[in-house]
């Protein structure tokens, strides 16, 4: 049933990527690949991964088809027609393509328990974590306590990212004048997400503190509570929403975030442990480790957050701008 | 049959991330070429996934009574990588926003032809 349904999903998403390279249309190409996301979370979740599925849909169908749909409006949403010939690429493409589906045939055959991705440190953490860290949730393990350093750098990563887009693009002005959005006079819209709104914050916190003992965790709290700001500022306006969430604060933020992550690594120095041991951090191991998992989700949590509504608000400034000229 | 199982994940992530190859060689419109990036990429993060599941395995959250467990690494490396993705993704945006505002265009060869101009 399992194959099954990966069999059909697969080809659906085979489909849509397909008809991505023939569409001219720009929009329907960003709505395309908004579906392309939410197919790639089923996937995930049916393959198991349920913390890559929630971060997928949340982070795939929301922020960047909204990045997306923020560019097209200042771009143009029509690609011009191509005059030069598509034969050559689609000639590199055939024979890398070949070349690769020859390759896969040496590839250890799908969804095989001794296929040697299972054999090197899989097990350990399979038996030993819950033990080790006291969490049911493996994937929060290995993220937060196994692989610390790996993500302590993606943060960094993300965090170097706000600033590239906001050097490029720059912030708004906080209370700037009120442009009426054009999505303010629906009335079924604004009474909606006055709905949505706080439930979808409040949902973020829950993924945020219960990430240890089901899916979710720092990266996904901080896509969705930012999603649910970015929400406000489509439908009550770029000026209000800058009110609510101040884009000072969120500079301050950002850093901070990494700044919690990396100063936890430091504190265990200082008690003795390795960075990012969090076995010093209380006198029973197991402790340590669930305050430092709690810690560092929280920085991850409040960096991913600021970034990801940093980089909205530096579009919405270009948007702005280019309406007031 | 069980041929075709157990290779038609990786030939789905073949094709899909020759699609997103394509796109990028041959769009022309510096806004496609990103989304072909994307699905280059989405087709890099499914290969991860398909290679951390376990037939008859269970999603790895400890539960009573489930003894055996897809693999957690790849799906660690891949929920970070996603979320990195899509930073690094608007950092390309926003540098086509810019493109725009400098050249007036997003498609390649015009403003190619406007650089030679200079």
């Amino acid at each position: 049933m399992v194959e099954l349904i990966d069999l059909v999903l697969l080809g659906m998403l085979a489909i849509t990527a397909l008809r991505v390279i023939f569409l001219k249309d720009l929009f329907a190409v960003v709505m395309l690949f908004g579906l392309y996301s939410f197919l790639s979370a089923l996937i995930f979740v049916n393959l198991d991964a349920v913390d890559v599925a929630f971060t997928e849909a949340a982070v795939g169908a929301g922020i960047s088809t909204v990045l997306m749909l923020g560019t097209l409006a200042l771009t143009g949403r029509k690609e011009k027609a191509n005059n030069h010939t598509a034969l050559l690429p689609l000639l590199v493409v055939i024979i890398t393509g070949a070349a690769l589906i020859y390759g896969t045939l040496d590839m250890p055959p799908f969804g095989h328990p001794d296929n040697p991705a299972h054999q090197h440190v899989a097990p350990r953490y399979i038996e030993e974590s819950p033990k080790e860290i006291g969490l049911p949730n493996m994937v929060t393990s290995v993220l937060a306590s196994y692989r610390a350093f790996d993500t302590l750098g993606e943060t960094a990563v993300v965090f170097a990212a706000a600033i590239g887009v906001l050097s490029l693009l720059g912030m708004p002005k906080p209370g700037g004048v009120a442009i009426d959005s054009g999505l303010k006079s629906h009335l079924v819209l604004r009474v909606v997400a006055k709905l949505v709104i706080p439930m979808t914050i409040l949902f973020a916190l829950y993924v945020q503190f219960h990430g240890d003992y089901g899916p979710g965790g720092g990266f996904q709290a901080g896509v969705i509570a930012a999603a649910a700001v970015i929400l406000y500022a489509l439908v009550f306006g770029l000026p209000l929403a800058t009110h609510v969430v101040r884009p000072n604060f969120l500079k301050v933020l950002a850093a901070l975030g990494v700044l919690i992550y990396a100063g936890t690594g430091v504190t265990s120095f200082f008690l003795g442990g390795n960075f990012l041991d969090y076995n010093v951090l209380a006198s029973d191991p197991v402790v340590g480790q669930h305050i430092g998992i709690i810690v560092i989700e929280f920085g991850i949590g409040i960096t991913v957050f600021a970034a990801m509504l940093g980089i909205f608000y530096g579009f919405a400034a270009q948007a702005e701008r280019t309406n007031i000229q | 049959m069980s041929f075709i199982v157990d290779y038609y994940n990786y030939w789905i992530v073949v094709f899909l991330m020759m699609a997103g190859f394509y796109i990028v060689i041959s769009a022309n419109n510096l806004v496609k070429k990103i989304v072909g990036l994307n699905i280059f990429q989405t087709s890099v993060f499914m290969m991860y996934i398909s290679i951390g599941k376990v037939q008859g395995g269970s999603a790895p959250i400890v539960a009573d009574g489930i003894t055996s467990y897809s693999n957690p690494l790849p799906h660690v490396l891949i929920l970070t990588a996603i979320v990195v993705g899509v930073a690094t993704t608007a950092v390309g945006l926003a540098l086509v926003v810019r493109i725009k505002r400098a050249y007036g265009t997003v498609e390649e060869n015009e403003f190619e032809d406007k650089d030679a101009l200079i």
